[in-house]
């Protein structure tokens, strides 16, 4: 029987390893997997390379591992936030490396990564600094650059319902970068608010199907709050 | 800038602004505002005319903002304000909703900005090259992807350094992508002749207009 459904946060974070790439869900608060990213503060990987839209908030979460000297490298399209403290001290004192991404670029690598396609061309970031040194092309008379997919060791995913084969739904804007996320993990993390019974969830409402998905954890919060 | 050739003219405000970019939207177009002063343009559409509004972060349908006690904290917008769904709205995932920009889906994208140039550059993300923690968010992908960019700015800075010239020496989010340009004191064209000035704040003349932009304005032919 296939069960994916883990029931210990320590099951959920075991085996990742110092130096991975960590592709994060989320946009704002909404949608991020904060109880796994305390998981892995918890677990204690480090050397990281974090891939996600924003920079952490305050000092919890992305930007508490972030202060704990654990990320190595941040890969986002939108450092700032309401309280990007964390962040800004740190790339200010050259301990933090900074690629920044346009969204679009970065949601299509993530998902270029799970489709199986290496790089793909782009017209975002033609003619600005973000084209300096990619590969240009032109095609039907428009120019575009390469942009390389971007592959995770570890996805953190927040999902709304789970079951034991992985299959996910999400909630409202809660979806944004999770179900790119999972296809673009080689170990896809779920925290999911609710655990469904196989079959419960409508297969036409599923938006993740299960082979996207290595492990699923129970962690029902509620309703996020905070950017 | 001469103050001395100005006659007394009144500026139209953010509001108004917004308004009369929201004239020229028609309906059934799919439109995605930038954080701002272009999200005010949300306000100016009557529901009757279907406008559908695009947020980056998979919002298909975006209402407007809910009253206090209806609060629905899954449902924000791209700028991270709480928003509602029209009947008919819908969600997706971030790579889809960037396909429905990178893919020419929508209309019109409008967007605030630093500098616009007369060839339709555009700089909207970063004041300096060597900006500390630069953030570029969605807005080359808007720029380069949307059928249409408009820009909603202020005709000058704060100082009355003019925001309209004839080369942006920010860095550009997209080149020669921008349309159209609502300020606080005109509505201009972004044609193969330059700026075109479609129309003025009332008692502006076409001189004090020149006098704050740094590019040639043109009248239309």
């Amino acid at each position: 029987m296939i069960n994916k459904i883990v029931q210990t946060m320590a099951d959920a974070m075991a085996g990742i390893k110092d130096g991975s790439v960590v592709l994060l869900g989320g946009f704002g608060a909404v949608g991020q997997p904060n109880a796994l990213i305390d998981g892995l503060i918890e677990q204690g990987a480090k050397d990281l390379t974090v891939a996600c839209n924003n920079a952490g908030v305050g000092h919890v979460g992305l930007a508490r591992l972030m202060e704990l000297g654990r990320v190595r490298k941040i890969i986002c399209s939108f450092p700032r936030s309401s309280d990007p403290v964390v962040f800004e001290t740190l790339y200010r004192a050259g301990k933090i490396e900074l690629e920044i991404v346009p969204q679009g670029t970065l949601a299509e690598r993530m998902r270029a990564a799970g489709a199986g396609v290496p790089a793909f061309f782009t017209a975002t970031g033609v003619g600005t600094k973000m084209a300096v040194g990619k590969e240009h092309r032109e095609i039907d008379g428009r120019t575009y650059i390469l942009e390389p997919a971007l592959k995770g060791d570890v996805g953190l995913v927040e999902a709304w319902e789970a079951d034991r084969w992985g299959n996910l739904t999400y909630k409202q804007a809660g979806r944004n970068f999770n179900p790119i996320v999972a296809m673009a993990s080689a170990l896809t993390i779920v925290q999911s608010q609710h655990i469904r019974e196989l079959g419960e969830i409508n297969p036409d409402h599923v938006v993740t199907p299960g082979i996207f998905v290595d492990r699923v954890l129970h962690v029902p919060y509620g309703d996020p709050s905070g950017f | 800038m001469s103050e001395s050739a100005a006659t007394a003219f009144k500026p139209f405000s953010r509001q108004q602004m917004a308004q009369r970019a929201a004239a020229d939207i028609p309906e059934g177009w799919y439109v995605n505002l930038g954080i701002g002063i272009p999200t005010l343009i949300a306000d100016y559409v009557p529901m009757d005319r279907e406008v559908i509004f695009h947020s980056e972060n998979g919002v298909l349908g975006m209402g407007p903002a809910p009253e206090k006690d209806k609060i629905e904290p899954w449902l924000i917008n791209a700028g991270k304000q709480y928003v509602t769904l029209r009947a008919g709205g819908s969600f997706c995932h971030h790579a889809d909703s960037f396909a429905m920009i990178r893919g020419g889906h929508l209309d019109l994208c409008v967007l605030g900005a630093f500098q616009v140039a007369d060839n339709g550059d555009i700089a909207n993300w970063a004041t300096s090259e060597n900006d500390t923690a630069p953030a570029v968010g969605g807005a080359m992908d808007l720029a380069a992807g949307a059928k249409r960019l408009w820009v909603l700015m202020e005709h000058t800075t704060k100082d009355g350094t003019p925001k309209l010239v004839t080369r942006c020496t920010y860095p550009l989010t997209a080149p020669a992508a921008v349309k159209r340009v609502y300020t606080n004191l005109a509505t201009i064209d972004v044609t193969e002749r330059g700026f075109v000035v479609l129309g003025m704040a009332p008692g502006l003349s076409f001189e004090d207009l020149q006098a704050r932009t740094e590019a040639k304005l043109h009248l239309p032919a």
